[in-house]
């Protein structure tokens, strides 16, 4: 088992013929995820790489194609839009890859996508991968080994690199989820937990946080109460300045600042065992094999 | 991207929001004469993009135009939090008889615009948060159905508005509302919102910051953009699509993503070194790209040691050593360079910099160590 995606993932492309969009296709199918349609407004009917057919919308392309899963590859002010007509046609989880898509257009995109069943990753991530399975978004598959250890991340490069050391050491990877960096995104650290807790591969996990938010907050909390998987966590920016500060707004808020120090210890109270930095990620997950 | 005082009020004026009269300025005679035009006592404010600066001293009450002029002579020029003030907003002085605060903030936890207020406004809100939280009132805003009537009438009962001014209030907030999805801020801010005496509310202060996602549908709004807002070399690497900040450390750091580049960072500081900048070059790496990189962080005469860190993943190590390589060819060498080259091709990209005059790193921590001993002196 793994979670979110494997060999039953039946993937479209939206922004399939874009300069990203065909280069990543090309990657997802040579490492033998099943691409079945891509879509683009106006280039319904052509085909992508030989055999993949496009279509204009994304209801078509379902209807045609039987495709439960999307991947987003589209600029950022079009963006929300295709997010809205994946779920719209009924997919199951969309994966948006795109960067710098306003926090206002994803406010309305959450809101609505919390009255669908379709689970949204991303936006502003690397996808997610499971390993020997199938690949949806830019996680390079040479870098990833099939195991044990699920990996949840708000970063990319950071993830390839914990990634890439866990793989030398012989230690594989369930699946890894980047969940994206942006302030209001689909899925949280919290969602992916759960998952792997009730994945009966995956023996334990890696979270790798950052500075701002209060989702890893959230996460230990689960983490405490619920979780019985030994969890491996590193939050990047314990040195980041703290910013120039306009109004005051963002002080009177509830929910703390969002500091590394305050993501540390509520993770720390919480069992995880905190990396002080990435290279002591893998030593950490290795003292847990059994 | 964040608007000035005078630049926010004129937006909040145009959703209905009462705002002093002031104009602006930026010699001590323009004052004095916009404090004639006005008549009677006026209040000279700095214009810089930071918050606090009643309590830094860049707000003076003046009750002559003489004295307006001397009170600007002062402000201007002067440095608050590091900016230097260039311009003063120069407004008639209200007859206060109460502060509030009414803001607009995208609520990350809740995912939904939360409306806040406080019958405690003024310079000192964030203490008033701080040790009496229940002082401040919040209402979230629907995602789809906005700020209706009954969300602000909650928070006129919870700061214990009069009667009187419910009405009133309601207005300002739902125009503060508006005006922060109109202009998609990420925070929109009146403190305070004072109570004249002749009972009337009226914005004396005003703040909005802009996502700048969103700034490709505002161009009205991205043509006020200060560029003081950002240091030179913040600015220079915006244009190369380089994410910057800079910082007072002797390590320079060049890394691709933003999560990648603080943990270096922070690597860093935890053997020793102080990080010089934040810096991410994003995907792919021509050479332009690094080069332009290179230059901006050793534009920094206090950078002691260049530490690059790139994970080749869709990136080629082999594409990014030649980058790295030709860049450094147009750079003097003034300090030395500790490059890892991780992931896709690394064996490739390590042989390609074996000929340079580098000092070369496997894992992160090595490499820190090392640009921390080659920033002492101690390695070149
Ligand atoms: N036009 C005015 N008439 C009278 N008093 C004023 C006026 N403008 C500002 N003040 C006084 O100066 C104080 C500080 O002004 P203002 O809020 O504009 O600046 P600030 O210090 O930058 O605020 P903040 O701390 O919110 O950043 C106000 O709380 C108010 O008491
Ligand atoms: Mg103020």
């Amino acid at each position: 088992m793994s979670i979110l995606i494997g060999k039953e993932t039946r993937l479209l492309v939206q922004g399939i013929t874009g300069r990203e969009g065909a280069f990543h296709t090309k990657q997802m199918i040579d490492y033998g995820t099943q691409v079945v349609a891509g879509v683009t407004p106006g280039k319904g009917g052509d085909w992508a790489f030989g055999s993949i057919p496009i279509f204009d919308t994304v209801s078509e392309a379902v209807h045609a194609t039987g495709a439960n899963t999307s991947v987003i590859f589209v600029p950022a002010r079009f963006a929300a839009d295709a997010i809205l007509e994946a779920a719209e046609a009924g997919i199951d989880l969309v994966v948006c890859i795109t960067e710098g898509i306003p926090v206002l257009d994803m406010v309305q995109v959450r809101a609505y996508l919390d009255t669908t069943h379709t689970r949204l990753i991303g936006p502003n991530c690397p996808g997610l991968i499971t390993p020997g399975e199938a690949k949806v978004g830019i996680i390079p598959g040479h870098i990833m080994t099939r195991g044990n250890v699920g990996v949840v991340s708000r970063s990319g490069t950071l993830t390839y690199e914990v990634v890439y050391a866990l793989t030398q050491r012989g230690i594989g990877q369930t699946t890894a989820v980047g969940i994206g960096g942006d302030p209001i995104n689909g899925t949280s650290f919290l969602d992916v937990l759960q998952m792997f807790e009730e994945d009966p591969e995956t023996e334990q996990v890696i979270l790798i946080g950052e500075i701002g938010g209060t989702d890893e907050q959230k996460a230990a909390e689960y983490i405490a109460s619920r979780m019985s998987k030994p969890v491996t966590a590193f939050i990047a920016g314990q040195t980041a300045p703290p910013g120039r500060r306009m109004g005051h707004a963002g002080a009177i808020i509830s929910g703390g600042e969002g500091t590394a120090a305050e993501k540390i210890a509520a993770l720390t109270r919480a069992g995880a065992k905190v990396a002080r930095h990435p290279d002591e990620i893998a030593d950490l997950v290795a003292s847990h094999l059994r | 991207m964040n608007l000035h005082e005078y630049q926010s009020k004129r937006v909040f004026a145009r959703y209905g929001i009462p705002v002093p009269s002031g104009e602006v300025a930026t010699t001590p005679g323009e004052v004095r004469d916009i404090a004639v035009r006005l008549g009677g006592p006026v209040v000279v404010k700095s214009q810089v993009l930071v918050g606090g600066r009643g309590k830094a001293g860049g707000i003076k009450l003046a009750r002559t135009p003489d004295e307006a002029e001397q009170r600007a002579d002062e402000i201007l020029g002067m440095k608050i939090k590091g900016l230097t003030v260039k311009k003063v907003l120069v407004d008639p002085a209200a007859d206060i008889r109460k502060e509030i605060y009414l803001g607009a903030v995208l609520d990350r936890a809740s995912r939904r615009i939360v409306l806040m207020a406080s019958s405690e406004g003024g310079v000192d809100i964030e203490e008033v948060a701080a040790k009496t939280p229940e002082k401040i009132v919040k209402v979230a805003a629907h995602p789809f159905l906005g700020l209706r009537s009954h969300h602000a009438r909650i928070l006129a009962d919870g700061i214990g508005l009069p009667k009187e001014l419910i009405n009133d209030f309601i207005k300002i907030s739902q125009g503060l509302y508006q005006a922060f999805i109109h202009t998609d801020a990420s925070l929109a801010e009146i403190n305070p919102l004072v109570i004249t005496g002749e009972n009337k509310l009226l914005a004396l202060d005003g703040k909005i910051s802009v996502d700048d996602n969103a700034l490709f549908r505002h161009p009205e709004l991205a043509e006020m953009r200060d560029p003081d807002e950002e240091d030179p070399s913040e600015r220079e690497a915006h244009r190369y699509g380089l994410s910057y900040i800079h910082l007072d450390g002797e390590i320079g750091c060049m890394v691709n993503g933003a999560g990648l580049a603080m943990a270096t960072m922070d690597i860093v500081k935890f053997y020793g070194g102080e990080p010089a900048n934040f810096l991410d070059i994003g995907g792919g790496a021509q050479s332009d790209k690094v080069a332009a990189a290179l230059r901006i962080i050793l534009s920094d005469s206090r950078v002691k040691a260049v530490l690059i860190n790139i994970f080749g993943g869709i990136t080629r190590c082999d594409e990014v050593a030649r980058g790295v390589l030709e860049a450094i060819g147009t750079l003097d060498g003034r300090v030395p360079f500790v490059v890892r080259l991780v992931g896709t091709n690394e064996e490739e990209g390590r042989q390609i910099l074996a000929e340079a005059n580098l000092i070369t790193a496997t894992s992160l921590a090595d490499a820190a160590q090392k640009a921390v001993a080659a920033a002492k002196g101690e390695l070149r």
